[in-house]
């Protein structure tokens, strides 16, 4: 798998404001790779998500981050979407008057550069959507626009499997999502482990069982200060706090 | 709705291939000798030969002199937008470019022919999306056209000249009578030099089921243009008029200033969308009105995007019961214009109801403005109007205003109201670019999202073409 993509962050700090969130944060993952990352409120794990992204309003004062060597930090949110990094957002945005389907399959084509005829990309819409067991009407409705969260989390599953990214961060995809719906977002990881590097960050350890992940990292005051396998995700449950975490860091 | 889900996104690649500016769409001018035009100013003279020219009855012309005294004898509105940039000794009141109006296009001058092929008027007229065609070039309509099958069916489409020459009863049982020219100093201007427009009868029970246009040109500088047209839909009856215009760029002021009168009879519907692009050096100061008999239903489809400053407040007197009254509008103002727009909606019998939804954009600078009114006459129980009211600002520089007044005399009556105003949130930004989205087509998006609701109630080809515009003005290329 020599042509896997790799996203390297190094020594990341990242501030809203004056504030300092992330504290000195690396991190490699690989195309193919599953990562979960587990860690208390306010341990950064989201100002991760966003300033991956390229949000105006995390300001990254050091370190570097690459995706197979490029500088994503020197890139616009779309030129990294481009490149294949995507966020399914905690809290997507609504936006009044855009379709699902215009709205998707404008995406695909900026991420893509290719213009997609209508045929093609009708045909695929309709077997992600079913995958995701979604009525047809949902591609008409506007864009979370008057959208359960249930349905704001599956059209983010369903932009995911559009755009078909080689890093994906799911930003606590399934936080607020009964059982059913966490293990549908374990499904799209798993449906897509072999084409898309995951990064997910979660709480719950049934999600984190689901994935069978191949690393779990847990973050504390904006770094990672542990990395193992699911047997941390397990112990987290078994612990019921973070305690732990500092003592043997 | 008939839209295809995906007319907004096929357009958008074809939009990066026309990303010119207005000055190469819109903005040229033709440099023709004109046939003929009036001095500069306006004087008694002035009408009658405009009067003479058009080899008018005297009941026309004698309506032109009333109009004549009133504009002179009113001061200018204190209140919409400024005007006094308007100087009206230095606008030419006339201009006549061809010698008559054709109905084949080859016999167009060509060189107005070009403008129009340029615009695409001819084009659309091919395309079988539209029961007929008329172009306006500066004073005068130089060409018109209606297909065999509404002509069978009698009705007409013509210019109001033809209209006074070949059907003065209906004319003058209607010219003037749903706005008279003392309405208001603009109104009085344009019953004095009228010229051009449209004339459109529909006889009962006939439904044109496809749109007729009108496109609007104006060509030569500092030129008024001050078209009338007048549409009477018979009982039962339906059309769809469609206009458009557009100007070229001129370092100084045109004046556009037209009267619309339409008759909406008993359980008839009337439908007049208006797709307003002139260049950025246009005043636009235009009264348009109708009255709806029992049951019957008009409605205005109204967007501004160009122009310096658009005073225009389409109106519905409803005057029987069952009579509905719709407005939906669209005001994009950019740097250095003022849409001062809205509606009026005049319930004059019981029953009736209408809905106003308004929907304005500002960005640098540019200045919007919703002015409406809902008036109730007493005793008319059972009411039901309806008023939304919203404001999209793109930056900081922008600025909306909203001024909705009621006169409401009747208490048995269900009058809504709503306005708000929203910024194109840096959350929503991130969120599109997120997903490959760069900023322009990211606020594009937004803006197409949120006049939607009524971009979809125009034709599909114009839906096409207001998106289109819309870019085009997100640009801010736009004069």
């Amino acid at each position: 798998m020599a042509d896997m993509a790799t996203l390297v962050i190094d020594d990341l700090h990242v501030s809203i404001g004056d504030k300092p969130i992330l504290k000195g944060l690396s991190l490699t993952m690989k195309q193919g790779e599953r990562h979960v990352l587990m860690g208390a409120n306010g341990s950064g794990k989201s100002t991760l998500a966003y300033a991956l992204m390229g949000h105006p309003s995390y300001d990254v004062t050091s370190g570097s981050v690459t995706l197979d060597g490029e500088d994503l930090l020197a890139l616009e949110p779309n030129e990294r979407a481009k490149l294949g990094l995507f966020l399914a957002f905690q809290n997507p945005k609504e936006i009044p008057g855009v379709s699902v389907s215009n709205f998707l399959r404008q995406a695909a084509q900026s991420v893509r550069g290719e213009k997609i005829s209508l045929r093609d990309f009708s045909r695929s819409m309709s077997a992600n959507m079913k995958q995701l067991d979604m009525k047809p009407e949902f591609a008409r409705r506007y864009l979370n626009d008057g959208f359960s969260g249930g349905e704001r989390k599956r059209c983010e599953m369903l932009q995911l499997l559009t755009l078909a990214p080689r890093i994906a961060i799911l930003d606590e995809t399934d936080s607020g999502l009964d059982i059913q719906m966490r293990q549908l977002v374990a499904d799209v990881v798993l449906a897509q482990h072999e084409r898309t590097g995951f990064l997910v960050v979660t709480h719950y350890e049934d999600v984190v069982q689901q994935m069978q992940p191949d690393y779990v990292h847990i973050m504390t005051d904006g770094r990672i200060q542990m990395t193992g396998g699911i047997e941390l995700a397990e112990r987290l449950t078994a612990e019921k706090s973070w305690d732990w975490v500092a003592e043997e860091a | 709705m008939a839209r295809p889900v995906n007319a907004e996104t096929d357009q958008h690649d074809e939009l990066r291939a026309l990303r010119g500016d207005y000055a190469e769409k819109y903005g040229f001018h033709d440099d023709r000798v004109n046939v003929f035009e009036t001095k500069r100013g306006l004087t008694e003279d002035i009408v009658r030969e405009i009067s003479a020219i058009k080899d008018e009855p005297a009941w026309m012309l004698e309506k032109r002199l009333e109009g004549l005294r009133h504009f002179l004898a009113t001061p200018m509105p204190n209140w919409g937008g400024d005007l006094t940039g308007i100087n009206f000794d230095e606008i030419t009141y006339y201009v006549k470019a061809s010698a008559q109006a054709e109905t084949a296009w080859e016999d167009v001058p060509d060189d107005i022919k070009r403008t129009f092929d340029r615009l695409g008027v001819p084009e659309a007229e091919r395309s079988a999306l539209l029961g007929g065609v008329g172009a306006q070039y500066d004073s005068e309509v130089v060409y018109h056209s209606l297909k065999a099958q509404w002509e069978e069916q009698g009705v007409l489409f013509l210019s109001p000249e033809e209209a006074v020459q070949n059907h003065p009863d209906l004319v003058q049982e209607h010219f003037g009578k749903i706005i008279p020219y003392a309405d208001n100093k603009f109104a009085a201007l344009n019953t004095a030099v009228w010229s051009g427009g449209s004339f459109i009868y529909v006889p009962p029970g006939v439904h044109v089921d496809i749109p007729l246009q009108a496109y609007f040109r104006i060509n030569t500088a500092n030129a008024g243009q001050f078209e009338r047209t007048l549409i009477i839909a018979d009982e039962g009856s339906f059309v769809h008029y469609v206009e458009g215009c557009t100007a070229p760029i001129y370092s100084k002021d045109s004046l556009h200033s037209a009267v619309v009168e339409i008759v909406v009879k008993r359980g008839a519907r009337v439908r007049y969308s208006t797709i307003q692009n002139w260049s950025n050096n246009v005043y636009n100061l235009v009264t348009k009105r109708a009255v709806a008999y029992a049951d019957a239903t008009m409605e205005w489809v109204d967007a501004n995007l160009g122009s310096k400053l658009t005073m225009k407040y389409p109106a519905v007197v409803m005057l029987e019961p069952g009579a509905h009254g719709e407005v939906l509008s669209i005001a994009f103002a950019g740097a250095g214009q003022h849409q001062d727009a809205g509606s009026k909606m005049v319930h004059a019998a019981p029953n009736t109801t209408s809905r106003i939804i308004s929907k304005s954009i500002s960005k640098d600078g540019g200045r919007s403005t919703y002015r409406g009114l809902c008036k109730v006459y007493p005793g008319c129980t059972g009411v039901k109007a309806n008023v939304v009211c919203d404001a999209l600002l793109l930056d900081d520089k922008a600025r909306s205003d909203t001024y909705p007044y009621m006169e409401v005399e009747e208490k048995q009556v269900d009058i809504g109201h709503e306005a708000s105003v929203s910024r194109v949130g840096e959350e929503q930004l991130f969120y599109l670019m997120s997903r490959g989205l760069d900023e322009d087509a990211a606020i594009g998006m937004i803006v197409n999202g949120f006049i939607e609701p009524i971009v979809k109630e125009l034709p599909m080809e114009y839906a096409v073409e207001m998106n289109r515009l819309i870019e085009l003005q997100m640009e801010g290329s736009v004069g």
